[in-house]
């Protein structure tokens, strides 16, 4: 059996949920190896698009920053940050967007600018970039993060960017285009969304983790799928690729 | 045609003034390290600084006590971890108060957008649902006049001076750019002065032979400032990489108050000029980021 870390798992999962053709909004760190993973393998066709205006990207490095010039040579277009932020994200051609964040609440709501109080903050965060657009506008959301109690709340302390809002599904009253978050990926286990609360339920958990861990790593009342399955494990092909991709491990650590 | 080439302490001392709202634009790329490093040696204060990254240029002009304000939507070191010197401001306020106006991304855009257009707001659907919308009291909600949708509105951003970094120019200051494009066009139509800071003056027979590629026109240019290497560490496509390993290193700089006012007292205060800078990191330093040769198929023009 091969031997991998739970953030090759992360990135071989999320790679698995993209589809050939599908035009994806990439962010830095585990969602680029998993774009960049799923275009090496089962997707050739996938646009990647990072919001630094590099569209049809093919990068020939590991891009440490969401600009890096490897993301220009060799892309099929280069465009400004209007272009990017009105017609592809607002214009609604994103079928995919990546998201992570500090924390996320229940209904997949994130924050990524503030621990404590926004004034007053005990830790202050990066902050929105493109996120919030993104959680708006792209067809489907997957959200990428380590998981503890701090980082699963029963309340985040700032909505960066919105998910499903409340147990209403506030998406419709916003009119907001993005069905919203559809998956979590987490280093326990993968999350789907229940059509009727809004709530983030486990639907697969990764080998060698228990329920009860899962449970003990969640702030609020965690449901569990009847249908839990246990989550695959990264192929040695898989495994092979992301290390070419991040050779140093830099994002893998 | 007038003769805009001015170095780039002229520059600065003519066209950067205490109190002034600036935008040093650039997303990853293009970032002019030489203007803000000139603006720290001149010692100006109270500026509103604009940028949608402040990165580690604006970290660099809070922590030498430049900055009254920063306008942004992403405040980090891409990939690496926090702004020190913005932290430090923010949180103690050190060397002073920085207060701080957040957006998204999409709606710093939208601001410029606004500003070059010289209309008052720009309308845009991002913001519901989050909290910026109640933090942040100049983001707005609107209603269409048209369908009654409610969108979301943010103020034109209209600073009094946009520096822009680019590959070339002429000495009118018709600039070209290309790879990562930003913000920058809407950065300089917004702002009331525009510092165009070049790797490279040509002949304006270079600019007409690919009218495509002009990003600003000379028209809207004051100054014109021939600085190669200016960007570093960011970059310049077809010219040098993004010096990845400084922007790592800035991280353990940055976060010790006295080792980053080390810096900024040995590479930028010692340093007289863009020049010096290059001769301190030493020719074989440079060389190593030097960009591979990669030409783009050549296109017709003629008719």
């Amino acid at each position: 059996m091969e031997s991998y870390t739970a953030s090759e798992l992360m990135v071989a999962r999320a790679s698995r949920e993209l589809k050939d053709g599908e035009v994806v909004f990439v962010g830095i760190g585990l969602p680029n190896l998993a774009c960049n993973l799923a275009r090496r393998l089962h997707a050739p066709d996938l646009v990647l698009i990072y919001e630094s205006g590099a569209v049809g990207a093919v990068p020939s490095r590991l891009p440490l920053s969401i600009g890096d010039p490897c993301l220009v040579t060799d892309s099929i277009s280069v465009c400004s940050m209007v272009e990017v932020f009105n017609y592809y994200l607002q214009g609604g051609l994103i079928d995919v967007g990546f998201l992570g964040g500090a924390q996320v609440d229940r209904f997949g709501n994130i924050n990524s600018t503030v621990i404590g109080d926004y004034e007053n903050p005990k830790v202050r965060l990066p902050g929105s970039g493109g996120a919030c657009e993104i959680s708006i506008h792209a067809k489907k959301i997957i959200i990428i993060l380590k998981q503890n109690k701090k980082t699963f709340p029963k309340k985040i302390d700032f909505v960066t960017s919105p998910g499903f809002i409340n147990e209403q599904n506030q998406r419709n009253k916003y009119n907001m285009p993005g069905r919203g978050p559809d998956l979590v990926i987490t280093d326990f286990g993968v999350y789907r969304f229940s059509s009727e609360k809004y709530t983030m339920f486990l639907s697969e958990i990764h080998p060698g983790v228990s329920v009860e861990e899962v449970k003990a790593n969640t702030s609020w009342h965690i449901d569990i799928s009847p249908n839990l399955i246990s989550t695959n494990s990264p192929t040695k092909e898989e495994l092979e690729i992301i290390s070419e991709l991040d050779p140093e491990r830099i994002h893998l650590r | 045609m007038k003769n805009k080439i001015l170095t780039m302490k002229e520059a600065v001392e003519q066209y950067v003034k205490d109190g002034d709202t600036i935008v040093i634009e650039g997303f990853t790329h293009l970032i002019c390290f030489a203007a803000g490093h000139e603006i720290i040696r001149q010692k100006k204060k109270n500026l509103v600084a604009c940028r949608l990254t402040p990165d580690l240029i604006y970290d660099q002009m809070i922590a030498a006590g430049c900055v009254r304000k920063v306008v942004f939507s992403w405040a980090g070191n891409p990939g690496i971890g926090p702004l020190y010197g913005l932290r430090r401001a923010v949180e103690n306020g050190y060397p002073r108060e920085v207060e701080i106006e957040e957006y998204t991304h999409f709606g710093m855009v939208a601001r410029f957008i606004a500003g070059a257009s010289k209309i008052p707001f720009m309308h845009l659907k991002t913001f519901s649902g989050s909290s910026l919308l109640q933090k942040n009291r100049n983001i707005k909600t609107i209603k269409c006049p048209y369908t009654g949708e409610v969108l979301t509105a943010v103020p034109a951003l209209n600073p009094e001076v946009a520096v822009i970094h680019v590959q070339r120019v002429d000495s009118w200051g018709n600039a070209q750019i290309w790879g990562l494009m930003g913000v920058q066009r809407e950065a300089a139509f917004a702002s009331q002065r525009v510092i165009i800071v070049a790797e490279e003056l040509v002949e304006k027979e270079v600019i007409r032979s690919d009218p495509n590629r002009t990003l600003i026109p000379g028209m809207i240019v004051d100054a014109v400032v021939v600085e190669p290497f200016g960007a570093h560490p960011s970059y310049a496509q077809g010219y040098y990489d993004r010096d990845n390993q400084f922007y790592v290193d800035w991280y353990q700089i940055s976060k010790n108050q006295e080792s980053m006012e080390r810096y900024i007292s040995d590479w930028i205060y010692s340093v007289s000029d863009r020049k010096e800078y290059q001769e301190k990191l030493g020719l074989e330093y440079i060389e190593k980021l030097k960009a591979k040769e990669q030409l783009s198929a050549p296109v017709n023009y003629g008719f």
